[in-house]
């Protein structure tokens, strides 16, 4: 008979070495990295933009860039890349994030030659055609009209206001603001965004060098610099946050909860002892709040807590929705659980086992090429290498339950945290 | 092409291999040939819930996730109205964890009296969330009802009603898992940094001595075929009014989910398909709009939704909805058009092999259907799909007898 009640042996989880992309330099600065592997016949191509706020400008104007950009040029209707793109059975996104604003295409390899030339055109040619950008903010608004209708969207919203106050991070647009976009401006901070300058390429996949070569001479050789400087207003964070802001819903039957603060972004040396903390607490099926509140109460569906770490900042947050009749209780509950963690030491065998979970999440994180690139970026774009990574781990290994109260005690302080409820209490 | 080895145990449990070792990790999946179609119609939700039930704990281990995050990994499963899959994702090297977790809850659970009280609160507040809580969320506890009478599709994997959940006992929880949850009801598919002969070990060591079990034999009937239009109208507290019609499809393994797929993909995959380009761009009619299957393995829906823009006519949109599929059924579609659908596809099928959880999955869902080695078939039978096929399937599925309409009106604050 074999031994159903013990666990298995448990081996130490060998740590995946990162992947080292190749660095090269187009002819005209722009840094393109090559992450090149043998597998499946496919690539991704990003090309990558800082976001730039020219002085008085909206961030809605950086929203619509990124919404826009493949929505027509001087030669190519909006209809027209549509098409190429789909014939050849790509996928091109365009995205707009707190720090960047991207286009990436994912294609296979044998379509790669008949898309490069679309995309130059789009990033060089783009005129956000007054139709278009009319559809444009027609459809936002009635996706906005009926996103607010949900109480985690509120209350995310509100809470990035709160926590960043008036500026890109803390920025949602309202229904009206849709009103004041115009193509104008668009077209201008395109041409100062959207510019070689600006632009970080990451090549992915199995990258042939027919590929690099195409890449050299439409990316580099053919696309003049401008030579203007990138202007950015300063990022000043002068709220101290720390209200509660209860924004009442009555035919709720569950309030969206949101706890946090402003935090310290990847670049410090705190960093990663934050996460340790972090997945103890909500980052994990197994956190103490998943488990008090989720299932030990059954308050929740789910309940949990994280870190964005952006260029200029950086912030922690707690999300949940529950029950009305028990907001008030959980609230209660998060408060008790970060107190916990400030004032008791915790028990080795879940330091253990948290360390245990984020090394195998960790390696579970590079399922492909993609993820490498993706963690290249994360490091990258904070003026850090890979060799980030191996102090990370190394980190998280060290790490003693002193270390955790220490960590808990400087960075989760609950009273001065930003409380949004959405709903009922 | 996703190569594997099969085997198949004395109890009948199917086990399948997919050895890829550019991958440190290891999955495994396993599936349960049960879903919310098994329900009796007066304990629906009970398919979902029990998915929950087995995480906490079985007969012989306490707590199930803990010593799976001990070793790196982590577990997490779903419920359709066909199936209930469970996976874990965990370092190759500590893969014998997952076989001991995995057969331990095969085995038995704990029927733990507190567990089903806390997760019928759990499943009680993602009832709330995802369904009660959400523009629209109850669209599936309204449609599902109105296009199937008989077939129980007609209930959302949720259940029909929170009282439903509220009510089950623990004497339902056991009959349920000596029902369903045996090997032979069973597919397991292991895929990562492993050797058959390992998996093959593991699977005698920790599997074999589960009891077969009793054989679950499924006979659930057709659903009649629908002979008039169906129509419901809500008035809903919702900021846009929206639409959903919903029409009858062969079953999975039909040649023709095929054909309805591509139907789909040409009318709404990409922003150069049909619907997009005609209604939301040219005739500013709509300010989103879907087609798309449900994917269920008995005879399933082909669903179309939109929400028109607030100054539209509901009628108008409606009727605009319908001479799109009008041209589905009067106009053979172009090679062109039909290529560029076939192309999206097949860069898809490679896009999806680049994720052992998807390889496994997908393995287990087609060792379902038959045979797991469907699955790299499927490219083919998109291939082989003709524009006639796609014209004669549209006239079949596209007619107001075969259609069931459900209205969302927005509700003006007074």
């Amino acid at each position: 008979m074999i031994n159903r009640s013990t666990a298995p042996e448990f081996k130490d989880i060998e740590q995946v070495k990162l992947f080292e992309p190749v660095k090269e330099n187009l002819s005209n600065g722009i840094n393109l990295f090559i992450f090149n592997t043998d597998a499946q016949d496919l690539v991704r191509i990003e090309w990558v933009f800082n976001n730039i706020s020219p002085k008085g400008s909206t961030p809605l104007l950086n929203m619509a860039l990124g919404g826009m950009l493949i929505e027509g040029t001087k030669s190519l209707e909006s209809a027209e890349i549509a098409e190429k793109v789909d014939f050849y059975g790509a996928f091109l996104q365009p995205e707009y994030s707190f720090d960047h604003t991207s286009l990436t295409l994912y294609v296979l390899n044998k379509y790669v030659d008949f898309l490069l030339p679309v995309i130059k055109d789009i990033l060089t040619n783009s005129i956000f055609p007054e139709q278009e950008l009319k559809t444009y903010k027609r459809n936002n608004r009635q996706s906005l009209s009926v996103s607010l209708e949900k109480n985690d969207f509120v209350a995310r919203r509100v809470f990035n206001k709160t926590i960043f106050g008036d500026n890109r991070y803390g920025f949602s647009p309202d229904l009206v603001d849709y009103k004041t976009l115009e193509q104008e401006p668009l077209i201008n901070l395109s041409n100062k965004q959207i510019v070689a300058d600006n632009c970080t390429m990451f090549v992915s996949g199995k990258v042939s060098s027919e590929i690099i070569s195409s890449i050299h001479k439409i990316f580099g050789d053919e696309w003049e610099r401008t030579g203007e400087p990138l202007e950015d207003h300063p990022y000043i964070f002068d709220i101290n946050p720390n209200e509660t802001i209860l924004i009442e819903k009555n035919n709720a039957l569950q309030s969206a909860i949101r706890i946090g603060c402003r935090t310290v972004n990847r670049a410090h040396e705190d960093f990663s002892s934050l996460q340790l903390v972090n997945t103890i607490l909500g980052g994990y099926f197994g956190s103490r709040l998943m488990s008090n509140i989720r299932e030990e109460k059954g308050y929740t569906y789910g309940i949990g807590s994280g870190i964005g770490s952006l260029k200029h900042s950086a912030f922690f947050t707690i999300a949940t929705e529950v029950g009305i009749n028990v907001t008030q209780a959980t609230l209660d509950e998060i408060h008790k659980e970060m107190d916990k963690l400030r004032t008791d030491l915790m028990p080795i065998d879940e330091l253990n086992l948290v360390k245990n979970y984020m090394n195998g999440a960790f390696i579970g994180s590079l399922e492909n090429i993609f993820s490498h690139v993706d963690k290249f970026k994360n490091v990258h774009f904070i003026g850090l290498d890979l060799h980030y990574y191996t102090r990370h781990l190394q980190k998280i290994k060290e790490s003693t339950p002193e270390d955790v109260l220490a960590i808990a005690n400087k960075y989760l302080n609950f009273s001065e945290m930003s409380k949004v409820i959405v709903g009922k209490i | 092409m996703i190569t594997f080895n099969r085997f198949t145990l004395s109890n009948g449990l199917k086990v399948l291999v997919h050895e890829d070792e550019a991958t440190p990790m290891a999955v495994v999946n396993i599936l349960y040939d049960v879903g919310a179609r098994d329900e009796d119609p007066d304990k629906t939700g009970f398919a979902h819930l029990f998915e929950h039930l087995m995480f906490g704990g079985s007969v012989n281990i306490p707590q199930y996730d803990l010593p799976l995050q001990r070793v790196g990994g982590e577990s997490n499963a779903f419920t359709s109205n066909d199936i209930t899959n469970y996976y874990i994702t965990l370092p190759a090297n500590n893969i014998e964890t997952a076989f001991w977790l995995e057969s331990d809850r095969m085995l038995s659970l704990a029927f733990n009296t507190k567990s089903l009280e806390t997760q019928r609160n759990v499943v009680a507040e993602e009832f709330k969330q995802r369904y009660l809580n959400q523009p629209y969320g109850d669209v599936w506890l309204k449609l599902r009802p109105l296009a199937y009478k008989t077939h129980p599709y007609k209930w959302a994997t949720i259940g029909k009603e929170l009282s439903h959940i509220e009510q089950a006992s623990i004497e339902d929880v056991k009959a349920f898992f000596k029902k369903h949850y045996t090997p032979q009801n069973a597919i397991m598919v292991v895929a990562g940094d492993v050797k058959t002969s390992d998996i093959k070990r593991l699977s005698e060591k920790w599997f074999k001595n589960i009891p077969a079990g009793e054989k679950y034999n499924r006979s659930i009937a057709r659903e009649a075929i629908q002979l008039e239009a169906r129509r419901s109208i809500i008035e809903a507290k919702v900021p846009v009014n929206s639409i959903y019609i919903a029409f009858h499809m062969d079953d999975r393994s039909s040649p023709s989910y095929y054909i309805c797929d591509l139907i789909s993909d040409i009318l709404s995959r990409g922003q150069s398909s049909r619907l997009f380009r005609k209604l939301l761009k040219e005739q500013e009619l709509f300010s989103e709009i879907n087609a798309y299957l449900l994917g269920s393995i008995d005879n399933g829906l082909f669903i179309v939704e939109g929400k028109p823009l607030e100054h539209v006519p509901l009628e108008n949109a409606e009727a605009a909805i319908w001479t799109e599929l009008k041209r589905m059924k009067d106009e053979p579609i172009l090679d062109y058009e039909l290529d560029k659908v076939k192309n999206k596809i097949e860069s898809t099928m490679v896009f999806s092999e680049m994720s052992i959880l998807d390889k496994a999955m997908n393995l287990a869902y087609f060792e379902l259907l038959g045979d797991a080695d469907l699955f790299n078939q499927e490219i083919e039978k998109y291939r082989r799909v003709t524009a006639e096929e796609i014209q004669e399937t549209a006239n079949r599925l596209f007619t107001k007898e075969n259609s069931s309409t459900l209205l969302y009106l927005a509700k003006k604050d007074d």
